[in-house]
């Protein structure tokens, strides 16, 4: 690598991904110093003490589902399926940017994911422990799950491995094992700094238990990356396969809307985009409230913004050959299935979709708006927003008018569908919380060692 | 800086994960171990009973046959339990003054029911229909054990359904001729003993099987082992 002299004197050189002016030392103490001496701030219990009061509600929505059944929410014949599948696509979907961010852009040598891949796999985390909240509470028996699980039984019957249903189990479990070790794997390192910066003796003993002895040696350093790596190769697969597994849930069915090829990577597409939306709807808030916009800078912004508009448009195309394939296939089912979608009594949720998920978060390609961050966050909910419609859309609409018109029937969630979906963001949000005040929220290793890129002193590595 | 944990914090860290997973490994077994023993099947457990009846003197010992008692169970799903009159048909005029039998006699002459404690029962989701297993070849002690030989009635089986499976996978293994589904010493046939049926000595339970599989029609696998043929 050149000399930071000839490399300044280039016209055009790109935003640096972190401020100038840091040294190792400045940013370890500004992100340990988060969790360490910022202590619990009024704001941070405002946030957490909302999140808290949704999670009493998901709280009391389970003790009301495992008392009377399912029945409480609005799912009946002939759309058995409601929010529930719809909440659980929506959750797993939003996970997987955060392995993306990890996993993959770490094998493609992508510096931007740095500062954002801990708490975008934090997020990864959380949601996929809100997404299995769905499929154990949409049961009839739900303390029968484990039938669910290929274990000998006095029984002698394994579960139905030709269901997508079963694939979820072991997609959804595989997922949320490998994030969840590859995500602590990397906080290994940071517990150690925090231990050895903690003042009190509990701090230091538990941050110390979690760092697994770390001593920083190159031994463990090697071992480190070595372990990254793997986990990172194992992750990326899963990026694909997971969602593509849960699309499977509907794409098994002959259901017309959804027996559809497209799915997988049409599901994976939007999963990503609903995930980008949902770390921007995060770190956006995170980096004004904690000051991180030196390590969170605005080209991270700025390329997740891009990151988002790219697989919004392939979501786009998938919307696109949906409406195309229905009509060019000259299949009568799949044209009415297209027309009912459009101007049946779901359309007001379709053209919604259309216009949360396609035609605002084209503004994106404008730099003053997504240089802006407020309009960018708009932006974010508005995606999230549409990605849940689309779910919506996709399991209810499909689900209410199928084959016979004797068969068709309305979908009408009840307020204890609005409380089990606003529940698991509690769940999302306490767990959220939690993790901003007691871990440290970026990774401290992976920004350090950003910071040769614009310090001045000519580091040489 | 002076270290946090002790010294031995690392042996305890190595024994500690490879002891969960061990830990882990016990405790499938245990739960396993557990769901098949006695206790919880209650299999070859003694049941308290309001009178200590047994099966060896009335079955075993005075050769009386299990219909007598159990009426219904060549025409019924349920085999039937016997109402104290059918007690009373032989105890009104023998050891009618056996304090051991003195529930029986109050029961007659009150006009209440004895409450017997139900030995083998299946769970409400099962469909069991006693008279076509009877009927088709299956023996009482086949499922029930060695009733002959019960000084105090016990179950025989798990009642699982990999019990059940056990022979509706392979029905040659239980089958027996049916003039000795109601023989409660009934053995199958080996080389020391053999069965005869329609003339030929069989020594091989599985060949005895196979022909009376085809000669009572018993049904393909497929219906014996298709989930809504119990789960109706």
């Amino acid at each position: 690598m050149e000399s930071e002299g000839s490399q300044k004197s280039i016209a055009v050189k790109p935003e640096p991904l972190i401020s100038p002016g840091h040294t190792f030392s400045s940013v370890t103490d500004k992100i340990s110093a988060i969790v360490l001496s910022r202590g619990t701030t009024p704001g941070w219990v405002f946030g957490f003490l909302i999140g808290f009061a949704l999670l009493m509600l998901l709280n009391m929505v389970v003790g009301l589902l495992m008392i009377k059944g399912v029945g409480i929410w609005g799912i009946r014949i002939p759309v058995a399926w409601g929010f529930a599948i719809v909440n659980f696509v929506w959750w797993i979907g939003i996970g997987h940017a955060g392995t993306l961010i990890s996993a993959i852009l770490l094998l493609l040598h992508q510096k931007w994911r740095t500062s954002i891949n801990r708490f975008a796999e934090a997020m990864t985390i959380f949601a996929v422990m809100c997404a299995g909240m769905f499929p154990l509470l949409h049961m009839g028996r739900p303390w029968m799950f484990y039938y669910l699980m290929p274990y000998p039984n006095p029984m002698w019957l394994w579960p139905q491995f030709r269901s997508p249903l079963v694939w979820d189990v072991f997609a959804v479990s595989t997922y949320f094992t490998v994030s969840l070790l590859f995500w602590f794997v990397g906080l290994i390192p940071d517990f150690a700094t925090l231990r050895d910066r903690a003042t009190s003796k509990a701090t230091k003993i538990i941050y110390g238990m979690l760092s697994m002895g770390w001593r920083g040696s190159a031994v463990h350093w090697s071992r480190y990356e070595t372990a990254s790596l793997l986990l990172a190769g194992l992750a990326t697969p899963l990026v694909v396969s997971v969602h593509t597994v849960v699309s499977f849930d509907f794409t098994i069915a002959i259901v017309p809307g959804w027996h559809s090829t497209i799915f997988p990577p049409y599901f994976v597409a939007g999963a990503i985009y609903s995930g980008f939306a949902m770390v921007l709807t995060l770190a956006i808030p995170v980096r004004k409230y904690y000051q991180l916009e030196d390590l969170i800078t605005d080209r991270h912004m700025d390329i997740m913004a891009k990151v988002m508009l790219a697989t919004g448009l392939i979501v786009a195309y998938g919307y696109a050959m949906e409406a195309f394939t229905a009509f060019y296939s000259g299949n009568r089912l799949e044209h009415d299935m297209m027309v009912n979608r459009m101007f049946g009594p779901y359309a007001a949720a379709y053209w919604a979709l259309i216009a949360t998920n396609i035609a605002i978060p084209q503004l994106i390609w404008f730099k003053k708006v997504r240089r802006n961050m407020v309009s960018l966050f708009i932006i974010s909910l508005v995606v999230n927003l549409g990605m849940w419609l689309e779910r919506f859309v996709i399991v209810v609409v499909s689900l209410s008018h199928d084959f016979i018109p004797s068969s068709w029937g309305i979908y009408a969630p009840t307020r204890w569908d609005w409380a089990t979906y606003l529940g698991t963001i509690g769940l999302f949000f306490t767990l959220f919380y939690l993790f901003l005040r007691f871990l440290p929220m970026i990774s401290i290793v992976e920004v350090r060692s950003l910071v040769h890129e614009t310090s001045e002193e000519g580091h040489h590595h | 800086m002076a270290q946090l944990f002790h010294r031995s914090t690392n042996l305890i860290a190595r024994f500690s994960i490879f002891g969960a997973v061990v830990f882990i490994g016990l405790l499938g077994y245990a739960l396993y171990t557990i769901a098949l023993s006695s206790w919880y099947t209650r299999q070859n457990y003694v049941e308290e009973q309001p009178v200590p009846f047994s099966h060896r003197h009335h079955v075993g010992e005075l050769g009386i046959d299990c219909r007598y008692c159990h009426t219904s169970v060549e025409k019924s799903s349920f085999a039937g339990l016997p109402p104290t009159q059918t007690c009373m048909t032989c105890h009104s005029q023998i050891w009618t003054n056996a304090s051991m039998l003195e529930p029986v006699r109050a029961s007659y002459r009150d006009d209440q029911s004895l409450a017997w404690v139900r030995v083998n029962a299946l769970p409400d989701f099962v469909y069991f229909d006693h008279s076509i297993h009877v009927n088709k070849g299956i023996g009482c002690t086949s499922c029930h054990g060695p009733v002959g030989d019960m000084a105090l009635t016990y179950r025989a089986g798990t009642l699982y359904m990999s019990w059940c499976l056990e022979c509706h996978r392979q029905p040659e293994k239980n089958l027996r001729p049916k003039s000795e589904v109601f023989n409660a010493f009934y053995q199958q046939p080996n080389s020391a003993h053999p069965v005869e049926f329609e003339g030929v000595a069989y020594t091989s339970q599985l060949e005895l099987g196979k022909k009376l599989s085809s000669e009572y029609k018993i049904q393909p696998l497929q219906t014996l082992q298709s989930c809504s043929t119990c789960h109706r």
